[in-house]
């Protein structure tokens, strides 16, 4: 089971509050992040990492990100 | 180049960021600016607000081109780097308001977080009340972040509004070099429409060209890293990444040293330049300003660097420093090295609890 956090359009810090939330309530699995900034894709991508997740940001070309979470 | 780039937007970006500041702002003090303001957003906006005739304070009132060259730089990086992404809609109105209050709170302090770094490596000591004053404003504001405190979500607007703040500010760049005057009056002082100071802080300036190409460099790299001396403090408390605060700690050092080189160190609690001694109210300045950068998303710095890159609510955020600073010196609520003002203590607490009912009752509304 995928989970999603929509995070786009969200001031700091709030995508690495979603995040922090989705990653703290489903333990292990994927979660994939939606957020419309380089500077959140880097803060989704820093809070996984400081979780001991995996990241990996795609281009979206709509000019917003999706960072996939794995553990 | 991009070598450099790459270091930028790595964790070590703040850090560069910090240095190149810490090592530039008192070069300017030594080049003209006031000392321990080699950079200071708010008392910059301060002085622009002066210069529009916004308040009367006759010794702060200078069209400061560091502040023009952060927007200047920062839509630079974010035209080059495509980050360049108009953005409007997450109530601009509360933005305006808490722009105001963060505005208030640090000219009672006087100084935005920058400049109470800057403060404290030139040897002011009462900054280090208002550093523990922002850490506390910072504190409330996670802890209503942590309770779902959201300006909910921005939309992406024609690329016109992006660049209506860089416009303004090319305009502001304008009438410095344009110095339109209209006349004189009976006593032969300048009518405006601008107006510079003759005395104190505001007619203390680097060159125009030095401190507009500073404000250009700071503001490109600080685009690229991200450097915010709010988040520095937010998310340390908030995730233990301390990627922005060592930033900080860089720009304190970095200025330290550069101010002992410079023979600018200067360490005591008492006659220190623009600044005061009543800790209380240089503590609980900083903490609505603290508080009101944080419910905001930023320090007043890296709000001008997102307005650069077309975040429209940035934009409004600084209007609303501007127009407060304004206030702050008709209503005599911004202090003066002999004090705070007769109404800084009435403006704080009211703003504390202004800001704090927008903790506590701004949700994103369920759509």
């Amino acid at each position: 089971m995928k989970k999603h956090v929509d995070a786009r359009g969200l001031s700091c810090p709030q995508p690495i509050l979603l995040t922090k939330r989705a990653i703290d309530e489903v333990k292990s699995g994927t979660i994939e992040v939606l957020v419309d900034s380089s500077t959140a894709a880097e803060n989704v991508e820093r809070t996984a990492h400081k979780a001991g997740w995996t990241a990996s940001r795609q281009d979206d070309k709509s000019g917003s990100f999706t960072v996939v979470l794995n553990k | 180049m991009s070598n450099i780039s790459k270091l930028l937007t790595s964790k070590w970006g703040p850090v560069v960021t910090g240095i190149i500041i810490g090592i530039l702002a008192p070069v300017l003090v030594r080049l003209g600016n006031p000392a321990n303001m080699g950079v200071c957003v708010v008392c910059f906006n301060r002085d622009i607000a002066g210069a529009l005739g916004l308040h009367q304070a006759a010794v702060v009132q200078y069209l400061r081109p560091e502040i023009i060259g952060f927007v200047g730089g920062s839509l630079a990086a974010s035209l080059a780097f495509r980050e360049f992404r108009p953005r409007t809609g997450s109530a601009p109105f509360v933005r305006f308001i808490l722009g105001v209050f963060a505005v208030f709170g640090a000219l009672v302090f006087l100084g935005c977080p920058w400049r109470a770094y800057l403060r404290l490596s030139g040897g002011d000591w009462n900054a280090v009340a208002g550093i523990l004053g922002l850490t506390a404003g910072i504190a409330l504001g996670v802890l209503f972040l942590r309770k779902g405190y959201s300006l909910g979500r921005n939309r992406s607007t024609p690329s016109a509004a992006g660049w209506l703040m860089p416009s303004v500010m090319l305009v502001l760049l304008v009438l410095l070099i344009a110095a339109p005057l209209f006349g004189r009056d009976a006593q032969g002082n300048p009518v405006g429409p601008i107006f510079f100071s003759a005395a104190g802080p505001g007619s203390q300036r680097a060159p125009i060209l030095i401190s507009l190409a500073v404000g250009v460099l700071v503001g490109f790299i600080a685009q690229r890293s991200r450097f915010c001396t709010v988040g520095a403090i937010r998310e340390t408390l908030l995730t233990r990444d301390t990627h922005l605060l060592r930033g900080v700690i860089a720009l304190i050092a970095a200025a330290l040293v550069t101010n002992l080189i410079l023979g600018q160190f200067s360490p005591g609690f008492t006659g220190q330049p623009v600044a005061h001694a009543s800790h209380i109210w240089n503590f609980l300045g900083m903490a609505l300003a603290g508080l009101a950068f944080t419910l905001a998303g930023g320090c007043p710095g890296r709000q001008l660097i997102l307005s650069g890159e077309g975040d429209g609510d940035s934009a409004v955020f600084i209007t609303g420093m501007i127009v407060g600073a304004g206030f702050a010196h008709l209503f005599s609520i911004a202090a003066s090295p002999a004090g705070p003002g007769p109404y800084s203590a009435a403006a704080v607490i009211t703003g504390l609890a202004v800001c704090t009912v927008i903790g506590l009752t701004m949700r994103e509304s369920a759509a």
